[in-house]
């Protein structure tokens, strides 16, 4: 099923360019050649994935317990800023500063997500509307202290550049890719994909969150204490998108940004629709993503078409994994009635 | 005290206008029971389509381009909620994932043919609409100062739309059947109405208001299509949840978050606010809203269908 919704989303995106008097089919050679075209693209495609990794991870994780986690741009903007405030703050030696500046991005995203996950816990307030707040709380809270306390040297608009010590950019593998964008962060993404998928499969506490996920009234009769674990999910979705912010922030790009809240956020809820909420799903919807948004400035260096055309796509598969139910309702018809007719 | 009010309030009812007029899009299209956070997309089709048609226009016919461009994104708004619609009410679709892909749609489409047809993907419009003062009334001392000067002719247009929205909510059939639908759909069908069809009203007039709203900001204080609204949608519905789902307290909720934006915005300049630091006044809106949902949270006047698709089979 989340093929379909990629196909349809692929073939939206080729009447669109149609519609506005391009070549699809020249559009989509260039588009997949800018993301995939040589060693430094491909190294670029997995740097504009690896955050995606994790924003889509969190918000399937999220999902699994049944919470809608639409809060992963905040969570991943707040993880940056910790990074960012650590990397620009100490001088230590690059190991142990990557450490702390992790760390100290996971405890940012987490502090988001935990936030949302009380709320519904105690109140039950919905994560929803509650996620949404938290992104504009975040998006107000960088606008005001990036500026006060890291500003940039030349804009306002943006903070110091991190020093090499402090980057997840290591010259390795920047040397390894012919210079391109690849950095740490991929490896934590990774990372993080074995550690989730083993908590979701081969642990208690994946089954506990998975059980509150399908019926939480049923998980609660069971003994599992269902708020609990509605907290600690939200805690690790936000986590995980606070890592994307590290990932982004202090790996792809080296500089945070105020006024934006990070697009990654919401492609996220893409990536988990399209991975089918599996952390493997994930990594491939990301890579695919990442190809996509890699490729486009390449596409528009190439041909007339505007590089957001891969964000319209990426939102209309969106739409089709939303809607997918009508799909299947009336592939199953066709089926039954193909079956009929033999 | 008094000075600086004066000095803001201009600023500040520009400001709540399209807050308001897509927080009342949002009210019924929650009150037919379905939840749209795609409203902050929807302003900025609007926004979008208003741009569009000035543009085209404004050459031409510069006395009525503006409004034919604020009638463009009203229509645009309706059509394009039609997608929401069509996922949520028929297809039983998770209305917050269709509401998110509205968003996303919206804002990667309107900018993919901004620069398509202008090149940069923004959209600059030459003439918005002029602060008029309200003949007679501007002259009554205090409040003619204050409310009737300087004001923008949408203003009043979507002070009448409030009035009216109320009116038929609360005062006509066509507006308790709308509610009915958002508090017990399967109440409302044994009793005759249609509530596929009162949704599909309900999720189009949202679209609508939203696009309308997108579209004064483009013709008051922005002037410039740049493909986002910046959050506005998001604060509508920050403020829809701040008057729990009602006409008045909506109208309370965003003049609110209109001054505390504005006061945030020009903090700098006036010395008595320089105090108040911008970060409180900005997150003020998202951080009130938080904790009047749990305040509210026993007693919520959310409409208790919202959200959930329509199961014609359920008891």
């Amino acid at each position: 099923m989340p093929l379909v919704a990629g196909v349809l989303g692929l073939l939206a995106g080729a009447v669109l360019m149609a519609a506005t008097g391009n070549n699809p089919f020249q559009g989509y050679a260039y588009l997949f050649r800018g993301g995939l075209m040589n060693i430094e693209r491909i190294g670029n495609s997995l740097a504009t994935a690896t955050p995606l990794i994790f924003t889509g991870l969190s918000v399937a994780f999220a999902f699994k317990t049944g919470l809608f986690n639409i809060g992963a741009a905040g969570q991943m903007l707040i993880g940056g800023m910790c990074a960012t405030a650590v990397g620009l703050t100490f001088m230590w030696p690059k190991p142990l500063l990557l450490t702390v500046m992790i760390i100290a991005a996971i405890i940012g995203g987490a502090a988001w997500g935990i936030v949302p996950g009380l709320l519904k816990a105690k109140f039950n307030v919905h994560e929803v509307v509650a996620t949404i707040m938290m992104n504009w709380i975040a998006y107000w809270t960088v606008y005001y202290v990036v500026p006060a306390y890291f500003k940039g040297t030349y804009l306002e608009t943006e903070s110091r550049r991190i020093p090499y010590a402090a980057s997840l950019k290591v010259s390795w593998l920047t040397d390894m890719f012919n210079g391109s964008y690849i950095n740490l962060g991929f490896f934590l993404a990774i990372i993080a994909v074995v550690v989730i998928a083993f908590i979701l499969e081969r642990t208690t506490l994946g089954y506990e969150l998975k059980a509150v996920g399908y019926n939480r009234h049923a998980a609660e009769y069971a003994g599992i204490r269902a708020n609990r674990n509605i907290v600690l999910s939200m805690m690790i979705a936000g986590a995980l998108a606070g890592l994307g912010g590290a990932a982004f922030y202090v790996g792809y790009a080296s500089n945070i940004q105020i006024g934006v809240l990070p697009s990654q956020g919401y492609d996220g809820i893409a990536v988990s629709l399209l991975g089918t909420n599996s952390p493997w799903g994930v990594f491939g919807a990301a890579i695919f993503f990442g190809l996509l948004h890699s490729g486009k400035g390449f596409m528009n260096a190439m041909t007339k078409i505007p590089p957001e055309i891969a964000d319209t796509i990426i939102a209309t598969i969106i739409y089709f994994s939303a809607t997918s139910i009508l799909i299947e309702r009336n592939w199953d018809k066709l089926r039954k009635r193909m079956g009929g007719a033999k | 005290m008094w000075g600086i009010v004066v000095q803001v309030f201009p600023y500040a009812i520009a400001f709540t206008i399209p807050l308001l007029i897509t927080a009342l899009g949002g009210l019924f299209s929650e009150r037919s029971g379905i939840v749209n956070i795609g409203l902050e997309g929807l302003m900025v089709v609007g926004f979008f389509t208003g741009a569009l048609v000035i543009y085209r226009l404004e050459a031409f016919m510069p006395g009525s381009a503006v409004w034919i461009g604020l009638l463009a994104a009203f229509v645009a708004g309706a059509l394009f909620s039609l997608l929401h619609a069509f996922a949520s009410i028929n297809l039983n679709a998770n209305q917050v994932i269709s509401g998110t892909a509205i968003n996303m749609i919206a804002g990667a489409l309107t900018v993919y043919l901004a620069r398509n047809i202008t090149g940069s993907g923004n959209i600059h419009i030459v003439h918005g609409l002029v602060r008029k003062s309200v003949p007679v009334l501007s002259r009554i001392p205090i409040i003619g100062k204050l409310f009737f000067t300087h004001t923008y002719a949408t203003t009043w247009l979507i002070l009448a739309i409030l009035l009216i929205s109320w009116f038929v909510l609360y005062k006509t059939a066509f507006g308790l059947r709308l509610r009915a639908c958002g508090e017990h759909p399967q109440a409302a069908d044994s009793a005759g109405i249609n509530v596929y069809l009162m949704r599909y009203i309900a999720v189009m007039i949202s679209g609508a208001f939203a696009g309308l709203g997108g579209a004064i900001i483009l013709v008051t204080y922005s002037g410039e299509f740049n493909g986002t609204v910046g959050g506005q949608g998001f604060l509508a519905l920050a403020a829809l949840i701040f008057g729990q789902w009602k006409p008045l307290g909506i109208l309370g909720a965003t003049l609110f978050f209109g001054f505390a934006s504005t006061i945030a915005n020009v903090s700098q300049v006036i010395p008595a606010l320089t105090r108040i630091p911008g970060i409180l006044l900005k997150t003020f809106p998202y951080v009130i809203t938080l904790i009047v949902l749990v305040i509210f949270s026993k007693t919520s006047q959310a409409p208790r269908a919202s959200g959930e698709p329509y199961d014609k089979g359920k008891r």
